[in-house]
């Protein structure tokens, strides 16, 4: 398949619709993604994240993940990013710039991301470079009601397993943010009262 | 699609939040710059799944599960950011050094780490 694929395949050269799409969203997502790790507003750095995570959401339609696409803006967008900015706002960060964004690590941590994109493009690259994706096909691989049946056929277990670690980490964070010394929590009825 | 496009796209992703991880102060930055390299690794996992047109569709299974174990983390970490915040009144990560090791032993122990040692 693979093969068939890379032969009937015009190359890097003349790329097609969806590569130049895919290319276009991918500029964007990186540029937002870099935005998100050297702003120096906090509040920014999540809305820079909307924009990253939205460009990934394009990216999985692309792919013709379709389901995994509104996932990712369902809970991404949706609740990850609004949870970072109630922390922002629950830990006072600084509206305007904050000089302190970046630690003292920077020159090094710059340099081992790098010399880590360097490695990995260059094994990317060389691993893939004679692969293409075949995207056709009726319906699309990603589509829900594949996803669905998948998902609920041959992944319950996992699937189950996986809401009872929600529901454990639900009960572990309101364990976690609680007051749990019984004068706290006597001043704490006293208050709402 | 040619399979590198996704692909590099999600090498560098997951090297900008390496880089984010390692160089940023405030807690929740580097909860963010996590939260990239996690979007790095479902990219890759949901285009080697329609790559290799898996019949469990494995790839987008495990998908789903990151981003389910990536809310429980967000959720976990906020909780402890806000526990330490309340303690400390700080969100920076290089404030909080009570268990990094120290050169002089005798400085070690603050008064804080002793009284909460004595009780």
């Amino acid at each position: 398949m693979t093969t068939l694929a890379a032969t009937s395949h015009p190359g890097f050269l003349s790329p097609s619709g969806i590569e130049i799409a895919f290319l276009l969203i991918g500029l964007v997502t990186f540029g937002a993604a870099v935005m998100t790790v050297t702003t120096k507003h906090l509040v920014h750095a999540a809305l820079w994240l909307v924009v990253t995570l939205g460009g990934l959401a394009g990216t999985y339609l692309l792919l013709t993940a379709e389901f995994i696409a509104w996932v990712q803006v369902l809970i991404y967008v949706g609740s990850v990013v609004v949870l970072l900015l109630f922390g922002l706002m629950l830990t006072k960060a600084p509206i305007g710039p904050s000089a302190d964004a970046d630690s003292g690590n920077r020159w090094v941590a710059l340099a081992v991301a790098v010399a880590a994109a360097a490695s990995l493009l260059w094994v990317v690259v060389d691993a893939f470079r004679t692969t293409w994706i075949n995207l056709r096909g009726t319906p699309a691989q990603g589509s829900t009601k594949i996803t669905g049946e998948v998902l609920f056929r041959h992944w319950v277990l996992p699937f189950e397993a996986l809401s009872v670690l929600l529901l454990a980490a639900l009960i572990g964070a309101i364990v976690l943010s609680r007051k749990n010394t019984p004068s706290d929590a006597g001043s704490e009825t006293e208050a709402q009262r | 699609m040619h399979l590198v496009y996704p692909a590099v796209l999600s090498a560098l992703l997951f090297c900008t939040g390496l880089y984010g991880v390692l160089a940023r102060r405030n807690v929740i930055l580097v909860l963010m710059a996590v939260e990239l390299m996690l979007n790095a690794v479902n990219l890759n996992l949901v285009a080697f799944d329609v790559w290799l047109r898996d019949k469990l569709h494995s790839g987008q299974a495990l998908t789903l599960f990151t981003i389910a174990i990536a809310a429980a983390e967000i959720g976990i970490g906020m909780a402890i950011v806000l526990a330490v915040y309340r303690n400390r009144s700080t969100s920076a990560i290089d404030a909080l050094r009570d268990t990094a090791e120290s050169r002089e032993p005798a400085e070690a122990a603050s008064p804080d780490e002793k009284a909460e040692a004595a009780a």
